[in-house]
């Protein structure tokens, strides 16, 4: 998931991510190729005001690109989100890891482990947009060992049967894939294309997630128990991915100005349960909550709120799994150590080398 | 993955012969061989490309954008450069 900052109230949006999410990607690539082709005649003028040039190039729907004159705080902002979004596609690898040697078929193992190496390439392409903004990888990195920066909470709830696997494609990647589409549009441009790229190769997570959940469904007994109870324990975490309540949010109308989020969480979070309600349908399988009914008013589902305590005392690190997940990415950092100590003297060697053959 | 000793290359990927190489992203990697092999790795995981190039980071020099308007106005007011600028009598063909 990913890129929620667990942000602001908004006015409700009438141009919501629609039934084809793939085509609100490419409608997105599609608008930034347009808005790079109406591109304002030139830079700032020598006597300009920056601000209002940064604010005039936002407001147009253009593009801010590294090297551009922005506000403090967005560069901030944006470096603590994309890093969050980064960190959460490299803990992200763990819950799904740990079933890619007990996956029930080589097909299957071969699928997971083409996934979880999507989300190791996701962690590097947001890592990569991050060090546009002046910050450097290694910053990065330790930021998230050291525990001063996070990552998604729904990674901090363990996974206990092949079914977790299929739910987390399901309701995980489909709630990230909510989420990162308007990240598509967002007002930075290394951001907004490497979100592009993500959600085009994030449609086969979710797909390959529900194809598991169908086939248990429709198994014996013990496989639809089995899928059930995988749904039952993920449903409300993956609803608590948008983050607090609107009203609650802390983070910013400002991000919304700053055209970086463009829906509120609440927003979204409806849009996913409306999504929702109809395949879990075609699954055979029961969404767990008693309060789910359409609401013809208001054209969307009812549905009961996620546990929003038990959202912020796992973002604190009080959830299932916090301890095991950082320990285990300390670990393997520590591990990897000599790989990356191995590499840099032979490539040392090598230069030493060439260098000779010069002389 | 000291930046000291894994600097950082930007990669660009030819998709078809015929194309021009683009810009793709950047990554990590000590030595230019490595950087080729991550680069495969990282961006034509799904067959994006024919060809790559890794350029170290530090090696590109790039233009301002505050000097945008001054570095590329030289060329604003060379109309003329442009066939429309011209009129063609009617009647000529071929032209």
């Amino acid at each position: 998931m990913y890129g929620n900052d667990f942000s602001a109230p908004g006015d409700a949006p009438d141009d919501m991510p629609g039934a084809g999410l793939l085509g609100e990607v490419e409608a997105a690539e599609a608008e930034l190729r347009a808005a790079a082709a109406r591109e304002r005649r030139g830079g700032p003028a020598p006597d300009e005001d920056l601000a209002a040039y940064f604010t005039e190039v936002v407001d147009a729907e253009q593009k801010i690109e590294p090297r551009d004159w922005m506000p403090e705080a967005y560069r901030r902002t944006l470096i603590r989100q994309i890093a969050q979004h980064a960190h959460s596609e490299i803990i992200g690898m763990q819950p799904e890891g740990n079933w890619i040697s007990r996956a029930p078929s080589l097909k299957r193992k071969a699928i997971l482990l083409a996934k979880v190496q999507d989300e190791a390439g996701h962690g590097l392409y947001l890592y990569a947009a991050a060090e546009t903004l002046g910050i450097s990888r290694d910053e990065l990195v330790q930021l998230l060992l050291d525990g001063k920066q996070k990552y998604s909470s729904i990674f901090n709830y363990p996974t206990l049967t092949w079914a977790d696997v299929g739910a987390i494609g399901w309701l995980v990647d489909g709630a990230a894939i909510v989420n990162q589409v308007p990240l598509c549009r967002c007002s930075y441009g290394p951001y907004a294309r490497a979100m592009i790229r993500v959600c085009k190769e994030e449609s086969f997570h979710q797909r390959q997630g529900y194809e598991i959940l169908h086939t248990l469904a429709h198994g014996t007994p013990e496989q639809q128990a089995m899928a059930q109870d995988a749904v039952d324990r993920w449903w409300y975490p993956s609803l608590a991915m948008f983050g607090p309540p609107d009203g609650d949010s802390t983070h910013s109308t400002q991000s919304m100005a700053w055209k970086i989020k463009r829906f509120s969480n609440d927003d979204l979070r409806q849009r996913f349960v409306d999504m929702c309600v109809q395949q879990a349908e075609i699954l055979g399988l029961r969404i767990p909550d008693d309060g789910l009914r359409w609401n013809e008013e208001r054209r969307a589902y009812d549905y009961t709120q996620p546990d929003y305590d038990e959202l912020m005392q796992v973002i604190k690190g009080n959830g299932p799994c916090n301890r095991e997940r950082m320990a285990h990415r300390r670990a393997a950092h520590a591990d990897g150590a000599w790989v990356r100590e191995a590499a840099a003297a032979y490539a040392a060697k090598r230069a030493d080398k060439r260098e000779k053959v010069a002389a | 993955m000291s930046n000291e000793h894994s600097p950082l290359w930007e990669v660009f990927v030819r998709a078809r012969r015929g194309l021009s190489h683009t810009h793709v992203g950047s990554l990590h990697a000590p030595d230019a061989e490595l950087a080729l092999r991550n680069a495969r790795d990282l961006y034509t995981r799904r067959q994006e490309g024919v060809s790559i190039w890794v350029v170290p980071a530090g090696a590109i020099t790039a233009s301002s954008p505050d000097e945008k308007d001054s570095f590329f106005d030289p060329a604003a007011d060379k109309v003329y450069r442009h066939p429309t600028f011209y009129e063609v009598p009617d009647g000529v063909a071929h032209l």
